[in-house]
C-alpha cells in the first residue's frame, strides 16, 4: 500500500524524523486556514503541495508557492481537482515555505534479487532518481542493510558518507537516517524514500517529501484503517474488495474468474492473444477466486465480474488440483442458481473451462444442470478464444 | 534419485494440529509420503490421527528431529508465528524447511532467511507462500494434489501453484522427477537457480520446465545461470504479458532490479541463452513434449 506524503510525513514524524511542518487540506477554504496558522507561528510563506501517488506533480503544475492565505486558498482551488497522471488531486499539503540549501535523495527499500535491505543515497536530490541512476550511476550510493543488524551510528555515517553528501550535512543527514530506518522498520514498509532531503538555509536536515509503501501482509500488525483510500479504488474493485476477492479491473470485454493468481494471470494473456483474432478483444479484469473456488466465492466472483458494463462474455478457468472439479461445477451451478434467485440477470455467454481432478464429473454435472448461458470448452487455448469470439460477435 | 525430497525422507509437519496441518497432513500420507511426526508447543505428547495414522506431536523441531530422525519439516505456521517457526527449524539443523504459509510479513522472511544465511545456510528454505515440493510416487510434501501427474524424467520450477499443477496435469503422460512450487513473494528461499542446478546434477531428470511471472529479475537471472551452467533442455513459460503493472512496484525497487520487470523482458532474456518460452502453457507443454521425443 502506498502512502499519500502528508500521511508518509506523519508516520516519519512519529518515529522523530525531522519533517517540513504542514496540515492536509481537502477545500480551498482549509488551505487558507492552514496557511494563516503557519504564518503566523512565523513562517515566511507556505508552499501547496498537490496529494497523489504518482511522481511528476512539479512539472504538472500541482506544487505552488503562496506568500499569504489569500494567495494559498487561490492556489489551492487551482490545484484541487487538478488531473495529474491519471490522478484526481482531492487533498493538497499546506506545508512551511523552506528556505533550501542543498538537495540530497536518501531511501531504505527492500532488495528482492539480494534478499536484504539496501539504503540508497545521493547528494543529487530533488531530481528523479531513476535519471540519477541512468545518468550518473557513480552518484548514487547503494548500502547493503543486514535485517538482522540493522542500522547503527556507524552504519549511517557510512551510508551519508558513501552518498557524499557534503560535510556540513552529515551529521543531521545521519540522525534522521537512524529515525528513518526505525520507521522502516516499525512501521512494516518496503519503501521509505525521501526525494528531496534537504539542508536548510539555517543549517538543519530535514524531509522535505515522503514516499512510503507499507507491507500489505503486515497489516494484521498494524492499525492503518486511516490509510484507506476509497476514493482511489474503481468501485467495482471496492466491492470486491468487501467481498475478500482479488479483484483487479481492466479495460476489455472478456471477464475472467481463475483459480490460483499465475493461472488467472496466464489466462489474461492466454485471451488477449486469442482477442487479436477478432478485432483487438482483451480481457475485462483480473479475478483470482483461490484454490477452494467454493459456490459461493464462485457467486460472489460471477456477481462482480457481471457487473462491469463492458464484460460481453465471461471465461471461468478452474483446475481442479485439491478441491476436486465436481465441486467446482457443482460451485457454478448453484451460483448461477444463486445470482437467479437475486433478480440478476444472468445474461451474457459463460464459457467454462474445467480441467484436473474429477473433470469428466465436472463437466458431466455442468451437462446435465442445462443452463442456456454456460458453455463449455475442453481447453484453455480454446476456451479463451471462444469467449474471444462471443465478446467479439455478441453470439 | 529426484531433488531435495525422496522417498527416504522423513517428514514433520510444523503447525500439525491446525486445519491446513491436518488436513495436508493427511494427504500427505495418503500419497504415501513418510510423515513421522509434527509439532505444537501446547500438544506435545499427543498424537493427531490422520488419515487412519497416529502421528506423535512435539513440543519443538529439535525433540522430533530427535525423536523420528525427521530431515524435511513443512511449516502450516500462521503468518504471524511463521518467523519463529522457521527459526525453530534452523536451529534445531533439519536440512530443507518448505514454507507453505501465505502472506507473512516481508521484513520477517527477510529477517529469517538473514538468519539462516547467517547460520551458514545449512538449512534448505523453500517458500514462503509456495505449494511445496512432490516428488511423485515417492514423496510429497506441502499442498501439490498428488494424483494429477505421474513419475517420468522432467524437472519443474514454478513461482506459480495453479500453473505448477496445470503443467503437471498437461504432461502426465510423461511424468516428473521432482516439481518444486518456489513460491512468488518478493523474498523467497531456494530460487530458480538453486533448481536448475539441482536438476541438471540429477540423474534421473532429462529436462526442465520453468514457470516464472512478471516482478524481480529472477528469470533474467537464470537464464544467464542457464547459459553457463546447464546443458540438459530447458522450456520456459513467463505469465503476465497482459496484466497491469504491479503497484506496489515502487520507482527505486525497479532500479534495483535493473530491469523492468516485464513479461516480454523475462522472455527475451530467456530466449537469448537459447530456452524454447512457450506462449501459452498448453503450448509450453508441446516443446516440452517435442524434447523429450527427441531424447
Amino acid at each position: 500500500m502506498d502512502l499519500f506524503e502528508y500521511q508518509g510525513k506523519q508516520l516519519f514524524a512519529d518515529h522523530g524524523v525531522p519533517i517540513q511542518q504542514g496540515k492536509v487540506a481537502t477545500t480551498p477554504q482549509q488551505a487558507r486556514e492552514i496557511a494563516a496558522e503557519l504564518i503566523a507561528a512565523g513562517k515566511p510563506g507556505v508552499v501547496i503541495k498537490a496529494q497523489v501517488k504518482v511522481g511528476g506533480r512539479g512539472k504538472a503544475g500541482g506544487v505552488k508557492l503562496a506568500g499569504d492565505p489569500d494567495e494559498a486558498e487561490a492556489k489551492a482551488r487551482r490545484i484541487l481537482g487538478m488531473d495529474i497522471k491519471g490522478h484526481t488531486v482531492r487533498s493538497v499539503l499546506v506545508a512551511e515555505d523552506i528556505d533550501i540549501a542543498q538537495e540530497y535523495y536518501l531511501s531504505f527499500l527492500l532488495d528482492r534479487a539480494d534478499r536484504t535491505f539496501l539504503s540508497m543515497c545521493s547528494v543529487e536530490g530533488g531530481v528523479e532518481i531513476e535519471e540519477v541512476a541512468r545518468t550518473k550511476p557513480e552518484a548514487l550510493a547503494r548500502i547493503p542493510v543486514s535485517p538482522l543488524a540493522g542500522v547503527d551510528a556507524a552504519k549511517v555515517a557510512e551510508i551519508v558518507a558513501a552518498g557524499r553528501l557534503p560535510e556540513e550535512a552529515r551529521a543531521g543527514a545521519a540522525a534522521l537516517a537512524e529515525r528513518l530506518w526505525d520507521a522502516f522498520t516499525a512501521e512494516d514498509a518496503t519503501l521509505v524514500e525521501v526525494n528531496p532531503l534537504v539542508l536548510t538555509g539555517d543549517g538543519r536536515v530535514i524531509a522535505l517529501d515522503a514516499k512510503v509503501t507499507l507491507d500489505d501482509n503486515a497489516a494484521f500488525r498494524h492499525d492503518w484503517g486511516q490509510f484507506a483510500d476509497p476514493g482511489a479504488a474503481d468501485p467495482l474493485e471496492a466491492r470486491a474488495k468487501e467481498k475478500h476477492l482479488n479483484y483487479v479491473k481492466l479495460d476489455g470485454q472478456v471477464g475472467i474468474i481463475g483459480n490460483g493468481a499465475g493461472l488467472v494471470m496466464s489466462t489474461l494473456d492466454v485471451v488477449a492473444y486469442a482477442g487479436e483474432e477478432f478485432g483487438g478483444v482483451r480481457p475485462a479484469n483480473f479475478l483470482d477466486i483461490g484454490g477452494g473456488a467454493s459456490a459461493e466465492v464462485m457467486a460472489n466472483g460471477l456477481e462482480i465480474v457481471l457487473a462491469d458494463p463492458s464484460v460481453r462474455s465471461v471465461l471461468v478457468n478452474v483446475f481442479g488440483g485439491i478441491t476436486s472439479c465436481d465441486a467446482v461445477a457443482n460451485g457454478i451451478v448453484s451460483a448461477i442458481g444463486m445470482l437467479s434467485a437475486g433478480g440478476e440477470q444472468v445474461n451474457r455467454p459463460i464459457v467454462v473451462r474445467l480441467d484436473g481432478n474429477n473433470a469428466a464429473e465436472g463437466r458431466r454435472i455442468l451437462e446435465e444442470a442445462e443452463i442456456p448461458v454456460v458453455e463449455q470448452v475442453g481447453t484453455m487455448d480454446d476456451a479463451a478464444r471462444r469467449a474471444a469470439e462471443l465478446a467479439a460477435t455478441g453470439a | 534419485m529426484a531433488i531435495f525430497l525422496t522417498g527416504e525422507s522423513r517428514i514433520i509437519v510444523q503447525g500439525i494440529t491446525g486445519s491446513e496441518g491436518r488436513r495436508h497432513g493427511a494427504r500427505m500420507i495418503r500419497a504415501g509420503t513418510q510423515v513421522v511426526g509434527g509439532t505444537n508447543p501446547r500438544k506435545a505428547g499427543q498424537t493427531v490421527e490422520l488419515a487412519e495414522t497416529d502421528v506423535p506431536v512435539f513440543g519443538t523441531v529439535a525433540d522430533a528431529m530427535d525423536a523420528t530422525d525427521a530431515d524435511v519439516s513443512v511449516v502450516f505456521v500462521p503468518p504471524a508465528g511463521t518467523k519463529d517457526a522457521v527459526i525453530e527449524a534452523v536451529d534445531a539443523k533439519i536440512p530443507l524447511v518448505i514454507v507453505i504459509t501465505e502472506g507473512i510479513p516481508v521484513h520477517d522472511t527477510a529477517q529469517f532467511w538473514a538468519y539462516a544465511s547467517a547460520q551458514g545456510a545449512a538449512t534448505r528454505i523453500v517458500g514462503p507462500n509456495c505449494p511445496g515440493i512432490a516428488s511423485p510416487g515417492k514423496s510429497n510434501a506441502g499442498i501439490i494434489p498428488a494424483d494429477i501427474t505421474s513419475e517420468g524424467r522432467i524437472g519443474l520450477v514454478s513461482k506459480s501453484g495453479t500453473l505448477t499443477y496445470q503443467m503437471m496435469y498437461e504432461l502426465r503422460d510423461i511424468g516428473f522427477s521432482t516439481a518444486v512450487g518456489i513460491g512468488g513473494d518478493p523474498i523467497i528461499g531456494t530460487t530458480h537457480i538453486d533448481c536448475l542446478r539441482a536438476f541438471e546434477a540429477d540423474p534421473e531428470t532429462d529436462a526442465i520446465v520453468m514457470i516464472g511471472e512478471i516482478g524481480g529479475d529472477a528469470e533474467e537471472r537464470a537464464a544467464a545461470f542457464i547459459e553457463r551452467n546447464v546443458a540438459k533442455p530447458v522450456v520456459a513459460y513467463v505469465a503476465g504479458f497482459t496484466a497491469p503493472e504491479g503497484k506496489t512496484m515502487g520507482h527505486a525497487g525497479a532500479i534495483i532490479s535493473g530491469s523492468a520487470g516485464t513479461a516480454q523482458a523475462k522472455k527475451e532474456a530467456l530466449e537469448k541463452v537459447g530456452v524454447r518460452v512457450g506462449k501459452t502453457p498448453s503450448e509450453t507443454a508441446s516443446l516440452v513434449r517435442e524434447v523429450m521425443q527427441a531424447r
